[in-house]
């Protein structure tokens, strides 16, 4: 697992036993407006790198131009068919302004699973959340899974991550067969 | 798991409102579908509006209507207006309080309440009505849908 990060809005004030406040939420998403008519979704492309490690380190804070360049060279290449690095771009002026991005991968028997599609990373920009940009991406790679041949997309999302299960289970996502277990080996 | 009545009415009344948004919806309408008294359900409208997710008008015509955001609004915002989930924090008053056994199933407990707050949370208003929607017979409203839409 890469990483994951939100593809909505900040998420205001929670709720809270015996009394929950949610005017700010309810204004939250009615202003947003969709960024999908002038967006294309296409495979990632060595210029896009820059902007792909600029919004990584927006949203994780920490800069990894390595790992991204890696990540870039493993996902393009030409004879690699079941991964997928796709991009969300907005057109800005003669170039292409990135909107967001989406890492994935059919995998087959880890976990004595049948081939399946493993969405491992998501992120979308700051300014351009609430407006579909990772609906589409989320969607854009569900359908190279299907052309694939398989028929079931996972990810996995830490639990304390609301608003990217928000995310994903109004994408449709449930919970699966398996279930996650760790050791603290210290 | 089990919910309290309250809890489920309350989902149940605020997936009734969104399948209506353009009506004011009585307590009596939503009560006999669910067969509860209005006297109940009017509490459990109360403790709604009180939360600034429904808004009441009286009068001919009167009724709720939904005023959140289905988007923002989780099971876990709605149900813990009404009850509180899991164990709790600590194991006091419970059959074999202060014991090594205790602990140790109060640690497994608060596992299973974890996950279920975590699935609570994680889903919205708007993708139990798209649930709903996809699996109940009927044709929903088409505005309540695009209230459900994805952003």
């Amino acid at each position: 697992m890469l990483f994951m990060r939100a593809v909505a809005g900040k998420r205001p004030k929670q709720a809270s036993r015996g009394g929950v406040r949610l005017e700010a939420q309810r204004s939250a998403a009615a202003a947003a407006e969709p960024a999908t008519q002038s967006m294309t979704i296409r495979p990632v492309r060595a210029a896009d790198i820059a902007q792909v490690i600029a919004l990584d380190e927006q949203v994780t804070g920490l800069a990894k131009p390595d790992y991204w360049q890696g990540l870039f060279q493993r996902y393009s290449r030409p004879s690699q068919t079941e991964q997928f690095f796709l991009v969300a771009v907005a057109p800005d002026g003669a170039s292409e302004t990135l909107l967001g991005f989406i890492l994935g991968e059919v995998r087959a028997w880890e976990f004595g699973s049948a081939p399946c599609g493993w969405v491992f990373a998501l992120s979308v920009r700051a300014d351009q959340r609430l407006r579909g940009v990772g609906q589409v991406l989320l969607d854009a790679i569900a359908g190279k899974f299907r052309s694939s041949g398989v028929a079931k997309m996972r990810t996995m999302v830490a639990r304390g991550n609301q608003l990217l299960m928000l995310f994903f289970r109004a994408g449709g996502m449930v919970s699966g067969p398996y279930m996650e277990l760790e050791k603290d080996l210290r | 798991m089990k919910l309290q009545i309250s809890s489920r009415l309350a989902i149940f009344a605020v997936l009734e409102l969104l399948a209506h948004p353009d009506r004011q919806l009585p307590v009596g309408e939503i009560g006999a579908k669910y067969g509860v008294s209005n006297h109940h359900l009017a509490k459990v409208m109360n403790v709604l509006g009180r939360a600034g997710l429904v808004r009441s008008a009286r009068g001919v015509g009167g009724g709720y209507q939904f005023c959140g955001n289905p988007r923002r609004t989780t099971l876990l915002d709605l149900i813990e207006l009404f009850e509180q989930l899991g164990p709790g924090e600590r194991e006091e008053g419970q059959l074999g309080e202060g014991t090594d056994e205790a602990r140790a199933l109060h640690r497994v407990l608060r596992e299973i309440d974890d996950v279920a707050r975590a699935t609570l949370g994680s889903i919205t208003i708007a993708t139990l009505y798209k649930y709903l929607e996809r699996h109940a017979a009927g044709a929903p409203h088409s505005a309540a849908r695009a209230a459900a839409q994805e952003p």
